[in-house]
C-alpha cells in the first residue's frame, strides 16, 4: 500500500485522522495549526448550537466549534481529555472540538473514494472517504464545516 | 518599493503638512492676520509643492502653484492687498490645489486640469499679469544668504583675514565630498562669514541633479597660515575653482546681518551628488523671509500692509520634532502591550491565590508592574492620538465646494481642531462627517433669499467643533439653517411605511426619523447628497466606531448634529459582573449608578415587562440574562443587583444581573475576525484567568427589550 503511494508522490497529501464518537474523520493537516487540549470556552449568545464558545488563544479570540454536534452525531459534555484542532481556511482561525486525535496519514489522491448516497445527514460536510486498514475514514470538507464567519451563519 | 516611489511618497505626505500650512496661513489671513511672515509661510509651502511637483513631473500641480505662487507673491511684495475677493480666491486656489495633489497621488492620469482653468484666469487677472509663457521667468527669487557660524576659534592677535572662492565643480559630487564638510572645516579655523552664491541655479525644472550649481564666498578671520585654508581644500584639489586670498586684518564683515534661522550649513545635506540641489531646495524656501518683509515694512509710502507685531517677526519658530513612523509598528506596538496588560492582570491573579502576603516584595513589585504597565499602555495610546485638524480642513474644503456646487454663500467655523483622537478613528470619520457636511449645506442651509426672507443675513454658517467630555469626543456639526421640517418628515416617513400613521412621536423621535434606512428629505435628487442611502449610513459608521450621533433641531434656527466617541478603540473602562454563571464587562461610561434590587419600587407593566421606580421616574428592567438567552427570564425581585445604564440616546434601563465583581481597564479585543457580529456584544477582552469575557452594548440589549423611544422607531421595520 505504501508503495503504492510513494511511487506517485505528486499527488500524496498527510491528512491528520481524528475521532469523535466511535467514528474516523481526517482532513488536510495544511490547514491546522496546531492541536491543544480543552479549555473551557466562553459562551456567545444567539450562537448556532454548534458553536461552543469563544476561548482564547494567546490573545486572539477564537471560536470553537463542536464538530459532532455539527455532524449531528453525539454531544457529550466536553473534558479535559478531549482535544481542540485550531485550523484556519483562507482567514478565520476556528477551533474544532474532537475526542482525540488519532494519526497522521499520507495518502494519494487515487485512495480517495467518492461518498456514496445516503439518506442522512451529515453527508454534505464530507469529500471522500479512505480506507485503513478496515477502517473507514471520512474526509471532511472544512470549508462546509466553517462557514465563511460562523456568526454569519447564527 | 523603488527609490523613486519612497521619494514620491514622501512627497505626498510632506506636501499634506504643506496644505495644511497653507490652509493655516489662509486661516489666519481671512481672520485679519495678513502680516508678512503669514503672508510668507503661505507662499513658501506654495512655492516648496510646486518644487516638489517639478521633481515628479507633476505639470499639472506646478503649472497651478505657479500662477498661485505668484499671486502671493504679489501679496507679499505689496502689490496686491488683502481683501474678502482675493482671500475667496486664494482659498479656492488652495482647495484646488489639494485636488490637484491628490489626484496625481492616487494616479489619476493628468488631463490638463480644465477645471483649473477658470481659477487660473481668476488668479492671473489678480496679479494683472496676462498669459505669462510659464513658469519660467525669474520666479526663482532666491537671495545670497549670508551664514553667519558663529564665533568658532576664540579670537588672538594675529589673526589674518583671507576671502576664499570656492566653486564646486560636478566631478567634486561624483566623488562623493560634501561642500558642506569642506565650510565647516574652514569656519573651524576662525571667525567665518559665509556667503552663498546661487545666481548660477536654473528654473526647477531645468536644474541637473547631478551638476553643481552653487558657490560660496567666505570671509575668514583666523590665527592659521593660508597653508593652513589651503590645506581643508586638499582633497578636492581639481575637482573645484578655488580662490584664496588674503585681503588684511580688518573686519569687513561686520556690516552683514546676524540671520536668526540658518537653513543650510547645520544641516548636512544628504552626501549623494544631487546635494547641492538638495541644499538649494532648502535654503529656497525661508531665504526670501528677510527681504521683501523688512522692506515692505521700511518703506512708508508702500501699499497698506501691516507692520510686523514683533513677535511675528522673528522667524525660528519652535518646529515640533516629529519622525513618520509606519502605522503598522505602532498596531504591533499596541496589539503587544494589550498582551502585556493582559499578562500582568493573570501574573496578580497567581500571586493572590498562591497566598502571597500582601506588603511583601512580591506584592510591592507587582504594583509597581501595573503602574508602570498602565503608563506604558497611555503612551503608547498617546502616539496614536492625533489632532482633528487636518480632518476639519479638509472638511471646509468640502463646505465650500457644496456651497459653490449649490450656489449657497456659507462660513464654515471650526473649533477645537487641536482635539485629539485615535487615527483610525480620525480615519473612519471622513466619510460620515463629508456625508453631514453635505447634507448641512444642502439640505439645513436655506437659499440667500429664504434667508434674508426671514430675517437671518444671507450667508450660512456652517459649525463644526470637536472637544473632549468626560472620557469621550464630542463632534458637533451645527447649520444655521431652516432646521428640521418635522411636518414633511412625518409624511415622508409614513409613505414610505417607517412609522405607522397614528405613531405617538416626540419632536425628538421625529428629528431622529431621518436616521432610518431609506429616508430622504430632499425632494430632488441632487448631486450632492440624497441618493437616500445618507443618515442611515452615517448612523451605522458611527456606530461601528463605537460612537453614537444625536441630532438636535429647532425650527427657523437650524440643526446641530452630534457625535460622541470613545477616544480610542483599544481599551475600555468596564465594571466586570456576573450574570447567569456567565461573565461579562459592561462598559463604566454607560453606568449611571448600581444598587441592590429594591424589591418594593418594582412594579409589573404589561405581562412580561416590569419597571422600577428609582428616586421618583419609571425605568424598565432589562432582564440581561433572558435577552442574552444564558438562562430564562427570572423573578426580578430575587436576589439581583441593578446596573442603571443610560444609552448615548438618552435612553435610560435597569439591566438585571446577578453579582457585581471588579472593575477594571479591560482591552478590546474584536469577535469580527474569526467570528462575526453577535447581537447585543460590542466586543470581547480576556480576563486575569485568561478566559474569554463579552463585553455588552447595552444600547443594543435596552433597544433588544423593545423599551425607549428608540426601539419603537425600529420595531416596524423589524417587523417587516
Amino acid at each position: 500500500m505504501t508503495d503504492q503511494t510513494e511511487n506517485d508522490a505528486e499527488d500524496v497529501n498527510e491528512l491528520i485522522a481524528f475521532r469523535i464518537a466511535e467514528q474516523d474523520f481526517c482532513f488536510n493537516i495544511m490547514s491546522v495549526r496546531e492541536i491543544r487540549g480543552w479549555t473551557p470556552a466562553t459562551v456567545i449568545p444567539h450562537a448556532p448550537s454548534y458553536v461552543r464558545g469563544v476561548i482564547n488563544l494567546r490573545g486572539a479570540v477564537v471560536p470553537i466549534v463542536d464538530l459532532a454536534a455539527r455532524l449531528g452525531l453525539e454531544v457529550p459534555e466536553p473534558t479535559a481529555r478531549n482535544v481542540i484542532i485550531i485550523t484556519q481556511v483562507d482567514g478565520p482561525i476556528v477551533g474544532l472540538l474532537v475526542d482525540a486525535v488519532s494519526d497522521i496519514l499520507s495518502v494519494s489522491e487515487k485512495e480517495v473514494q467518492a461518498t456514496p448516497d445516503v439518506a442522512s445527514n451529515g453527508s454534505e460536510f464530507l469529500s471522500g472517504i479512505i480506507t485503513r486498514e478496515d477502517r473507514m475514514i471520512r474526509l471532511l470538507n472544512l470549508g462546509a464545516i466553517v462557514p465563511e464567519k460562523a456568526g454569519v451563519a447564527a | 518599493m523603488s527609490k523613486t516611489d519612497e521619494l514620491r511618497a514622501t512627497f505626498f505626505q510632506e506636501s499634506e503638512d504643506l496644505l495644511e500650512q497653507l490652509t493655516d496661513g489662509l486661516d489666519e489671513m481671512s481672520g485679519g492676520e495678513a502680516d508678512s511672515e503669514t503672508v510668507n509661510s503661505v507662499f513658501r509651502a506654495v512655492h516648496s509643492i510646486k518644487g516638489g511637483a517639478g521633481a515628479f513631473a507633476l505639470d499639472a500641480v506646478v503649472r497651478f502653484a505657479h500662477r498661485f505662487e505668484n499671486v502671493l507673491d504679489a501679496l507679499r511684495s505689496g502689490e496686491l492687498a488683502v481683501n474678502g475677493q482675493v482671500l475667496d480666491v486664494l482659498m479656492r486656489s488652495s482647495d484646488h490645489l489639494t485636488v490637484l495633489l491628490e489626484q496625481a497621488r492616487d494616479g489619476v492620469p493628468d488631463d490638463g486640469d480644465p477645471a483649473g482653468e477658470p481659477l487660473l484666469a481668476e488668479l492671473m487677472a489678480l496679479t494683472g499679469a496676462e498669459a505669462d509663457e510659464g513658469p519660467s521667468e525669474a520666479e526663482v527669487n532666491f537671495q545670497p544668504m549670508t551664514l553667519d557660524l558663529g564665533d568658532f576659534g576664540a579670537s588672538a592677535p594675529a589673526e589674518m583675514q583671507f576671502r576664499v572662492d570656492f566653486q564646486p565643480q560636478d566631478d567634486l559630487f561624483k566623488s562623493g565630498n560634501e561642500p558642506v564638510f569642506l565650510l565647516r572645516e574652514l569656519c573651524a579655523l576662525g571667525e567665518a562669514q559665509v556667503d552663498c552664491n546661487t545666481s548660477a541655479l536654473p528654473e526647477f525644472d531645468a536644474l541637473d541633479t547631478e551638476a553643481s550649481y552653487l558657490s560660496w564666498k567666505v570671509e575668514l578671520r583666523t590665527e592659521a597660515s593660508e597653508t593652513a585654508v589651503r590645506e581643508v581644500f586638499e582633497f578636492v584639489d581639481g575637482l573645484c575653482v578655488l580662490g584664496i586670498e588674503e585681503v588684511g586684518g580688518d573686519s569687513a564683515g561686520g556690516g552683514l546681518p546676524d540671520l536668526p534661522d540658518l537653513p543650510s550649513a547645520d544641516t548636512p545635506p544628504s552626501s549623494e551628488p544631487a546635494a547641492a540641489d538638495d541644499a538649494a531646495t532648502k535654503a529656497a524656501a525661508p531665504a526670501p523671509v528677510p527681504g521683501p518683509a523688512a522692506s515692505s515694512a521700511a518703506t512708508p509710502a508702500g501699499p497698506p500692509q501691516k507692520v510686523e507685531p514683533p513677535a511675528k517677526s522673528q522667524p525660528p519658530q519652535p518646529v515640533a520634532s516629529t519622525i513618520r513612523v509606519d502605522l503598522h509598528r505602532i498596531d504591533r506596538m499596541i496589539n503587544l502591550v494589550g498582551e502585556l496588560v493582559i499578562n500582568q492582570a493573570m501574573l496578580t491573579q497567581a500571586v493572590k491565590r498562591d497566598g502571597i502576603a500582601q506588603g511583601s516584595d512580591i506584592d510591592v513589585g507587582l504594583e509597581e508592574l501595573r503602574t508602570l504597565t498602565r503608563q506604558i499602555q497611555d503612551s503608547v495610546m498617546a502616539i496614536r492620538a492625533q489632532p482633528v485638524k487636518a480632518l476639519f480642513q479638509r472638511m471646509s474644503r468640502i463646505a465650500r465646494e457644496a456651497g459653490a456646487d449649490t450656489g449657497k454663500t456659507l462660513r464654515m467655523v471650526t473649533e477645537g481642531a487641536a482635539t485629539e483622537i485615535d487615527k483610525t478613528v480620525i480615519e473612519k470619520l471622513a466619510d460620515p462627517l463629508t456625508h453631514m457636511i453635505r447634507n448641512a449645506v444642502d439640505h439645513g442651509l436655506e437659499n440667500a433669499e429664504d434667508r434674508l426672507a426671514s430675517g437671518k443675513s444671507a450667508e450660512g454658517t456652517i459649525r463644526l467643533s470637536a472637544a473632549h467630555l468626560s472620557g469621550r469626543v464630542v463632534i458637533e456639526i451645527t447649520d444655521d439653517g431652516a432646521g428640521i421640517n418635522r411636518d414633511r418628515v412625518r409624511s415622508i416617513a409614513e409613505k414610505k411605511g417607517l412609522i405607522p400613521p397614528d405613531a405617538q412621536l416626540t419632536a425628538n423621535d421625529i428629528d431622529n426619523l431621518i436616521f432610518q434606512p431609506g429616508f430622504s428629505t430632499a425632494s430632488q435628487l441632487t448631486a450632492l447628497s440624497g441618493r437616500g442611502v445618507g443618515m442611515d449610513v452615517v448612523k451605522r459608521s458611527i456606530q461601528s466606531l463605537g460612537g453614537r450621533v444625536s441630532i438636535a433641531s429647532e425650527p427657523g434656527k437650524g440643526s446641530t448634529f452630534s457625535i460622541v466617541l470613545p477616544l480610542t478603540l483599544a481599551v475600555l473602562d468596564g465594571m466586570v459582573i456576573e450574570v447567569g454563571g456567565q461573565t461579562v464587562v459592561v462598559p463604566i461610561s454607560a453606568i449611571i449608578e448600581t444598587m441592590r434590587v429594591p424589591t418594593e419600587q418594582v412594579f409589573q407593566l404589561g405581562t412580561q415587562n416590569a419597571v422600577v421606580r428609582i428616586r421618583g421616574s419609571y425605568v424598565p428592567i432589562v432582564d440581561v440574562g433572558a435577552v442574552m438567552g444564558y438562562r430564562p427570564a427570572v423573578d426580578p425581585t430575587g436576589d439581583h443587583v441593578i446596573l442603571l445604564v443610560e444609552t448615548a440616546d438618552g435612553v435610560r434601563a435597569a439591566l438585571l444581573i446577578d453579582v457585581i465583581h471588579d472593575q477594571r481597564q479591560v482591552v478590546i479585543k474584536g469577535l469580527e475576525d474569526n467570528y462575526g457580529q453577535v447581537p447585543g456584544v460590542a466586543a470581547a477582552t480576556i480576563l486575569g484567568d485568561g478566559r474569554i469575557a463579552l463585553i455588552l452594548d447595552p444600547s443594543a440589549i435596552v433597544g433588544h427589550n423593545g423599551a425607549g423611544g428608540a426601539a419603537v422607531l425600529t420595531t416596524p421595520l423589524a417587523a417587516e
